[in-house]
């Protein structure tokens, strides 16, 4: 019996050898393509259920992981979702995540190349590695002014430092609310992806850096007049042709001064007074005499055609290529296919502003690990010099007067010198345009340039939507 | 024959004189063990441990005291018993407690404080059966006992408004409002009565019979009642709809027939019995069909998303054993509570996914060493009702874990079976903890030393006189042959024992020398065995003596001592 004894010990050794080997497949040759089937929950609860950091404005979480029952160990919770959703995208379990759930995904989640070590802390400490935290360089104060005042419209609002490119605010409206998409209900959030998607207002597009981007009107030609200014044909005083209507070369149209502003009054302007009413024959004139390579280098030179991440993805500002003489001409007013976002408005108002020098926009100020060790700091970094500080200082005198004495005047604060200039983007509909604004103040010790666009609006209502908004932010950063 | 009488005294030099308890050894493993156990259950959530640590000091003393209690009846009722099998359950037993509290925690469930409070009645249980079972042979009294009880437990289910019937399988009853599974304690009664029956009747399976070609058949009458055992057992269990169980039966039943008789050919019948009753099931019966089909196509979606019999459950299980890889999650880090029944039946996949395939391999060779230690009691003790015994309720803790852990790994279909000691169920945790306490009484009887009678103080005079004399040789002969192993230290270490054993022993073994009862039915067979070898009577004299003699390391050599006899017995059996 004994020797069935031990035969049978034998066997019970074989047996678990077996199950060992089984084991082995299970868990590690088969792990991967388990860990990928479809039907494998665990990842998505996991990478969803993190506790990943938060995203913080001014100290106050906009965004951040709390504690929840069921599946996910976490829920993602938004405050003030419709501020700033443009911003922190949504973290779906439907749709992925977007903004800077999105380009801070590796930071928020703790997967960064930085938080290595902390990884490597909690593989042993048995804690599950938790997220960085994320500071953005929004003002909340400028946030909610910029939101409030597009209130009924859709739109966007800019301000960055231009000292430093810091981004101080960034509204897009129409908003969404960011929670609805980061429900764990799965029906919830489709349903009420579906209905943002079917809304005609587009509120998931961040106007502010993306989408099918704006015509920039006439805000553009601030950069015609540094083109004017650098080619040295032209100075302040130089006296430039101002018919009402311009025909076109080569085509049977003409291009028309705004009929309700001062520029019909005279017939030869110099460069002040025809940025100060916004006459547009000069500056075709003045485009089609430098040519649009000069146009284009210059729009280049305050960042068009240029890919940036601030670290969302900036759509790039487009100057058409290969151009006749008329399309050059109603490019030069910031119409034809010019096509730009209102943070590329802003930079190149802050580039003036600079003296010439644009600095890298970002909306990051700090990274801070769980232990709340900086993994990041912000730091003011030049992107490029877009003109000399020469014809900087001189581009931001004329943009003062354009407040002052010209039709950016909704702009104005007392006791300030500001600095602006209006546009008003014809979109093809009747009487309905996309109206902007771009400007900076103090002109002397420039706190802030902001652009400002509202869609829609007939010129009446934009022009009092525009500068005035701007005004209030000037207000606020000048008031602290 | 010859051969292993000479192999006695090398271990007898090595040995001490008399078996250690080694009650110590186990006492410290016990520390380490509950170390373990209640190691793991504060890690699997330090910080609700810290803020709330009520559960966690229950479940501790419970397991702790339990332990102890049951350690210190080894002490006064078994003193030789095998150190290692009751900190290898205690450890199994924690690391249970520990999972299954874990899963509470994520699934706000409180079978963990079911599962101490069985954890307390399981082992108390333990203690009683140690304490009642001095001899594990009484149990052979009470061999058809067992097979009514058996029957009987297995019908209890059947019995209108006391059955209950829980996912389609009609296995528990229910009493005061809690359910129970009287096929867990089943499972004892019936190896109770295969080792009693097998032990008693395996000359007469084996060696009466009509012989056709090379194959010797039992007549029918001798294997009848094991027949009709197994055929209740499996009929039952097919009308309950519990194949897992009606698996471990066959298993429990073709292993022990193989323990009695040494045949393999009884296995390989047994293995075609099994694969042919299976088919015909997946023929008869839906519920086996749709486990097959969730088996061999869980990937299909269609087999997947199928309710019942899908094999959603199977699929989520490999993906928790994926997700632990090698090292695991660690504990409370994974998400057991996606699995269904992960802290019952497929626990072990809440095991693979926090700790890991290393976690896993511990367990397993946790396992292992538990059944090796009882194979070890089996190979030890002298009667072969206590070998058939110990060797069978071995054989099933691995045969279960074979049927869980393929389960899980879809090397077999998966079928519903607890976890030895880790499952939460209070039938299936009493019925182990009564194996341990048999296991452990088998053990101490394989360990004692022989001297069962009163020794007068003439015999201890004796064997003291003859043992220093035979010292005295030794380091004589060391001397001589600079401690080399020599021929001649062997012989004189046989010559004294016949005259000690006659004094001071009573033999035991039950399997050379069988009861009066069966004498009469057996005459023959026993003559002829007798006949042949040296004689029943003097195998026993033999080992007992040699036993006194080597005395020492009892474990290591007594078994080898029965090895020796039983071989002989075996080969004997075979070669007819």
């Amino acid at each position: 019996m004994n020797k069935a004894i031990r035969r049978m010990w034998l066997m019970a050794v074989a047996i678990m050898v077996v199950l060992l080997l089984t084991l082995t497949y299970v868990q590690f040759f088969a792990a991967n393509a388990l860990q990928a089937n479809p039907w494998n929950n665990r990842t998505l609860y996991e990478q969803f259920g993190r506790d990943r950091g938060s995203i913080l404005v001014g100290g106050k979480e906009i965004a951040r992981s709390a504690p929840a029952d069921g599946d996910f160990a976490h829920q993602r919770v938004y405050s003030d979702s419709p501020l700033y959703a443009n911003l922190t995208g949504y973290f779906s379990l439907v749709y992925g995540a977007t903004g800077l759930e999105s380009a801070m995904g590796d930071q928020l989640s703790g997967a960064s190349d930085d938080q290595f070590y902390d990884r490597v802390v909690s593989l042993f400490s048995g804690d599950q590695p938790k997220g960085a935290s994320v500071e953005l360089t929004l003002d909340p104060e400028l946030q909610r002014i910029a939101y409030n005042a597009l209130e009924g419209h859709n739109g966007s609002i800019v301000a960055v430092d231009p000292k430093t490119g810091e981004i101080k605010a960034m509204v897009s409206r129409k908003s969404y609310d960011a929670n609805a998409l980061s429900s764990h209900d799965t029906n919830q959030v489709v349903a009420a992806a579906q209905s943002l998607n079917a809304d005609p207002d587009k509120p998931l597009v961040n106007r502010a850096i993306s989408g099918d981007l704006y015509s920039p009107g006439s805000t553009f030609k601030i950069i015609d007049t540094v083109a004017a200014l650098e080619s040295g044909k032209y100075t302040t005083d130089t006296t430039l042709p101002n018919p009402n209507e311009l025909p076109l070369p080569d085509t049977t149209v003409s291009l028309p001064n705004y009929r309700q502003g001062g520029c019909a009054a005279r017939s030869q302007v110099d460069l002040r007074f025809a940025l100060e009413q916004s006459c547009n024959t000069p500056f075709a004139h003045i485009a089609m005499d430098l040519g649009q390579d000069k146009i284009r280098q210059t729009a280049q030179n305050f960042g068009y055609g240029q890919n940036l991440d601030i670290p969302l993805q900036v759509t790039p500002s487009v100057f058409p290529e290969d151009m006749n003489q008329a399309q050059l001409a109603l490019s030069s007013i910031g119409q034809y296919d010019v096509r730009t976002t209102p943070l590329q408005v802003a930079m190149a108002s802050a580039a003036i502003a600079n003296d010439g020098v644009m600095m890298r926009p970002s909306l990051i100020k700090t990274v801070r690990s769980s232990d709340l060790s900086v993994i990041d700091q912000f730091q003011a970094e030049q992107l490029r010099r877009s003109t000399d500080a020469e014809t900087a200082r001189t581009v931001k005198d004329l943009m003062t007067s354009v407040v002052s004495n010209g039709i950016a005047s909704g702009a104005a604060v007392p006791g300030v010198q500001v600095a602006g200039k209006t546009g008003t983007a014809e979109i093809g509909r009747d009487g309905l345009n996309d109206s902007w604004f771009t400007g900076f103040a103090p002109a002397n010790d420039p706190q802030l340039a902001v652009a400002v666009v509202v869609e829609d609006v007939d010129v009446t209502t934009g022009s009092s939507l525009t500068s005035p908004s701007a005004r209030q932010l000037f207000e606020a950063v000048l008031n602290k | 024959m010859s051969s292993t009488v000479n192999a006695a005294p090398e271990r007898g030099t090595e040995a001490p004189v008399r078996p250690k308890p080694r009650r110590i050894t186990e006492l410290l493993l016990l520390l380490v063990a509950l170390a373990i156990g209640v190691g793991a259950n504060i890690l699997v959530d330090p910080e609700r441990a810290q803020a709330d640590p009520r559960h966690i000091i229950m479940s501790g003393t419970v397991l702790g005291v339990g332990a102890l209690l049951v350690h210190v009846v080894l002490w006064i009722r078994a003193r030789y018993a095998d150190p290692y099998l009751l900190p290898l359950a205690v450890a199994l037993n924690g690391l249970g407690l520990a999972m299954i509290h874990r899963i509470d925690l994520s699934t706000n469930q409180s079978a963990a404080n079911t599962q101490v409070v069985w954890t307390g009645v399981a082992m108390l249980a333990c203690c009683v059966v140690l304490w009642l079972l001095k001899d594990h042979r009484r149990l052979r009294n009470v061999t058809y006992i067992m097979l009514l009880l058996s029957a009987v437990l297995l019908l209890l289910p059947m019995i209108p408004g006391l059955g209950v019937e829980i996912n389609g399988a009609r296995l528990w009853i229910s009493v005061a409002g809690r359910t129970f599974q009287p096929g867990e304690i089943a499972k004892i009664t019936l190896a109770i009565f295969f080792a009693g029956y097998l032990s008693t009747n395996r000359d007469l399976i084996l060696l009466a019979g009509r012989k056709i070609g090379p194959v010797r058949l039992p007549r029918f009458r001798d294997i009848a009642p094991m027949l009709a055992a197994w055929a209740i057992a499996i009929g039952v269990l097919v009308l309950q709809k519990d194949m897992g169980t009606a698996i471990m039966f066959f298993g429990l039943f073709l292993a022990m027939v193989y323990l009695a008789t040494g045949r393999l050919g009884w296995i390989v019948l047994g293995v075609l019995l099994m694969a042919v009753g299976g088919f015909a099931a997946s023929r008869m019966f839906s519920h086996v069909a749709l486990r097959l089909d969730a088996w061999l196509d869980a990937f299909n979606p269609d087999v997947y998303n199928r309710s019942p019999g899908g094999s959603a459950q199977i699929v989520q299980g490999l993906f928790g054993l994926a997700s632990g890889g090698l090292f695991g999650q660690g504990l409370g880090q994974g998400r057991p509570d996606l699995v269904s029944y992960s802290n019952s039946d497929m626990i072990i996949t809440a095991f693979g996914e926090e700790l890991g395939l290393i976690g896993l391999g511990a367990i397993l060779v946790m396992f292992l060493l538990f059944a090796t230690r009882g194979l070890r009691a089996a190979l030890g003790t002298r009667d072969a009702f206590g070998k058939l015994l110990a060797a069978g309720l071995s054989s099933l803790m691995v045969l279960q874990l074979l049927v869980v852990i393929g389960g899980v790994t879809r090397l077999l279909p998966l079928t519903g079976l607890t976890t030895p000691f880790m499952s939460a169920g209070g039938s299936s945790l009493l019925s182990n903890w009564i194996i341990v306490a048999i296991l452990l009484a088998i053990s101490h009887s394989a360990r004692r030393p022989v001297v069962t009678g009163p020794a007068t103080d003439e015999d201890l005079a004796t064997f003291e006189r003859r043992r220093r004399a035979r010292e005295e040789r030794r380091d004589n002969e060391r001397t001589r042959t600079d401690g080399t192993d020599a021929a001649p230290g062997r012989e004189p270490a046989t010559e004294p024992t016949p005259s000690l054993s006659r004094t001071t022993s009573v033999s035991h073994d039950a399997a050379a020398s069988p009861g009066p009862g069966e004498a009469a039915s057996a005459t023959e067979v026993i003559s002829r065995i007798t006949h042949r070898s040296s004689g029943s009577a003097g195998h026993g004299a033999t080992r007992a003596s040699r036993s006194d003699r080597a005395g020492g390391d009892a474990a290591a050599s007594s078994g080898e001592r029965g090895a020796s006899g039983g071989n002989a017995h075996d080969q004997e059996g075979g070669t007819r």
